[in-house]
């Protein structure tokens, strides 16, 4: 049953093969079985079986739809009644969420089983999960490597197949950069597009939550049910939300794909720009037309995110206080020792780095130098996407320039870290949906992801390109050896 | 390194991180590291350009004026490290 795409689930809970509670005890054993990969940071058994067999009432009565009964892992910063959610940090250990996360309410009123809850960079900073308070979580293609970050886990749980799909989210590549890690499809939707209600916050002008699959034909399935106009979140945007499923079969002759050069120049690993060139070519065949872009201020996104996405962060973090819920320090005399002591033992390295990036960046006298310049950057770049635009239909390039890499390859290195997420970054500042696609294996057996990204809330068209290429090439079916 | 020891301690204490003195060394080295990461954004001439907050520009909706929520006081007050009548305890602030 692990092995089944979300459409091939549902159709055997409808045929009655199986029921949701068979599915759920199905994957709840996996999951136990496979505790060494360290996917999951929380599991309520008895809850998620209750869930199915609620679904197995609601299908029995010939109400199902797409999802109903079927177990899915979500990321652990989605707020999930009555469950902890602890978003990978010592500061939430001990929380537990009192509502639902918008995206979760969404999976539950569309009838699917909560299998639990995954484990991530600590409050989605990083690039290779190792930042998380419960540990580092290993890419099932090769345990002595990062599945990447920060929805490390959801991606682990989905390539071990532990869980037929997974939510994630996605600030500066977060869901693209472990799909390509890890040998999934994984999309990110527009700015606005899914409800960041109940998403504990990184930085809010950039975090959008996603699915994390194995084909474009279940992204669909699964960004059809978390999209949507939400009241509750200002940033939501008040758009008709198209049938994803529906486009996926529409012909692409004549698609432009747009290649910046900058994404092909000579810092690409020949590995990795000789696979995307196939996947390309495969594009050709299928009658689509590539063309040359540039997007020139696309080595700027790094920099520009690291201004803004740590001065986000360091305004939203200032919520862990220890003073209302969270982890609060067991030394203090007065009020200010409480915060400090709090902050300093509840969050880990990586976060505190952020945050004082963030407050500098804010500081009086640097406001100017560095957040009102970053902003500035963040125009030229997405006015880049604008113009390239004119001349193509998506853009495709690598996900990420390399990899899944060793443990410990770059965690004393916080740069290096970053420079994961350059193909990735520019995609958020704009706002724009951006997909990884898996489009090959490298010389040691590892995933490559293709990245496509399109056009403001054009989601079809991108899981429309990445369903035509799932059609003729089978990466997204590979599986790593002992699955 | 584009910033000191005592910046370090001057932005921690903005931030309410509390630092141990033998990690102050690593702190300033990784933040100067990132901080000349980002310096690349000054190889750009940006005047005349709109600094940009949103990717769609847009502005904030404003919602009625009503109540939308249900309260939850004693569900919420569960969470709280320290509380006692329905009010969090924090160490005391004014004599």
């Amino acid at each position: 049953m692990h092995n089944k795409s979300l459409r091939e689930l549902a159709l055997g809970l409808g045929n009655n093969d199986f029921s949701s509670v068979e599915l759920t005890q199905y994957f709840l054993d996996r999951i136990e079985a496979s505790k060494d990969i360290n996917a999951f940071v929380t599991v309520d058994a008895d809850t998620s079986l209750q869930q199915a067999a609620e679904a197995d009432k609601i299908l029995a009565a010939g109400k199902g739809q797409a999802l109903t009964g079927i177990p899915l892992a979500h990321k652990d910063i989605f707020c999930t009644d009555g469950l902890r959610t602890s978003c990978g940090s010592r500061m939430l250990d001990n929380f537990i969420a009192p509502y639902d996360a918008t995206v979760i309410q969404k999976f539950r009123q569309a009838g699917s089983v909560t299998l639990g809850k995954t484990n991530m960079d600590e409050f989605a900073m990083g690039s290779s999960n190792e930042t998380s308070y419960y540990g580092r979580v290993l890419n099932p293609w090769d345990k002595n490597r990062v599945p990447g970050g920060s929805s490390g886990g959801s991606a682990a749980a989905v390539a071990a197949q532990l869980a037929p799909a997974a939510t994630g989210t996605d600030t500066g590549g977060s869901i693209r950069q472990p799909a390509s890690f890890c040998g999934l499809t994984g999309l990110k939707p527009s700015y606005g597009r899914v409800s960041r209600y109940g998403m504990i916050a990184f930085a809010s002008s950039l975090d959008q939550a996603g699915p994390m699959t194995h084909s474009a034909e279940d992204a669909a399935i699964m960004l059809q049910t978390m999209s949507g106009f939400d009241e509750r979140d200002s940033t939501s945007m008040d758009v008709s939300v198209p049938d994803f499923s529906a486009d996926l079969g529409n012909d692409i002759q004549g698609m432009k794909i747009g290649m910046p050069v900058e994404f092909f120049n000579q810092d690409l690993d020949t590995g990795i720009s000789s696979i995307v060139m196939d996947a390309l070519g495969e594009y050709e065949k299928l009658g689509a037309e590539l063309v040359e872009i540039s997007l020139p201020n696309s080595h700027l996104s790094v920099p520009c995110y690291y201004v803004l996405a740590p001065a986000e962060a360091s305004s939203n973090l200032s919520r862990f206080d220890g003073a209302r819920y969270g982890y609060r320090t067991a030394e203090y005399d007065d009020l200010l020792d409480m915060y400090k002591n709090t902050r300093a033992e509840g969050f880990g390295e990586e976060v505190k780095r952020r945050i004082m990036i963030g407050t500098y960046a804010l500081s009086a006298g640097y406001y100017d130098a560095y957040y009102l310049k970053a902003q500035k950057i963040r125009r030229l770049i997405s006015d880049d996407f604008t113009r390239a635009f004119e001349q193509c239909d998506i853009i495709a390039g690598p996900t990420a320039p390399g990899t899944a890499f060793r443990f410990g390859e770059k965690s004393d290195d916080p740069v290096a870290m970053y420079l994961n997420d350059i193909y990735t970054i520019s995609v958020n500042l704009a706002g724009l949906p951006g997909m990884s696609v898996p489009a090959g294996l490298d010389s040691q057996g590892l995933p490559v992801g293709l990245q496509l990204i399109g056009q403001y809330f054009d989601e079809s068209k991108l899981l429309n390109a990445a369903y035509q290429y799932q059609q003729v090439t089978d990466w997204h079916m590979r599986c790593p050896e002992d699955v | 390194m584009s910033i000191s020891n005592d910046d370090v301690e001057k932005i921690a204490h903005l931030a309410r991180l509390a630092i141990k003195p033998d990690q102050l060394e690593t702190y300033t080295r990784t933040l100067s590291e990132i901080l000349d990461l980002v310096e690349q954004m000054n190889e750009v001439d940006t005047d005349g350009i709109t600094a940009m907050a949103h990717p769609r520009d847009t502005a904030l909706r404003l919602r009625a004026d009503s109540v939308s929520e249900t309260n939850q006081r004693e569900k919420y007050m569960q969470l709280a490290p320290a509380s006692k009548n329905g009010l969090f305890l924090v160490p005391k602030v004014l004599d």
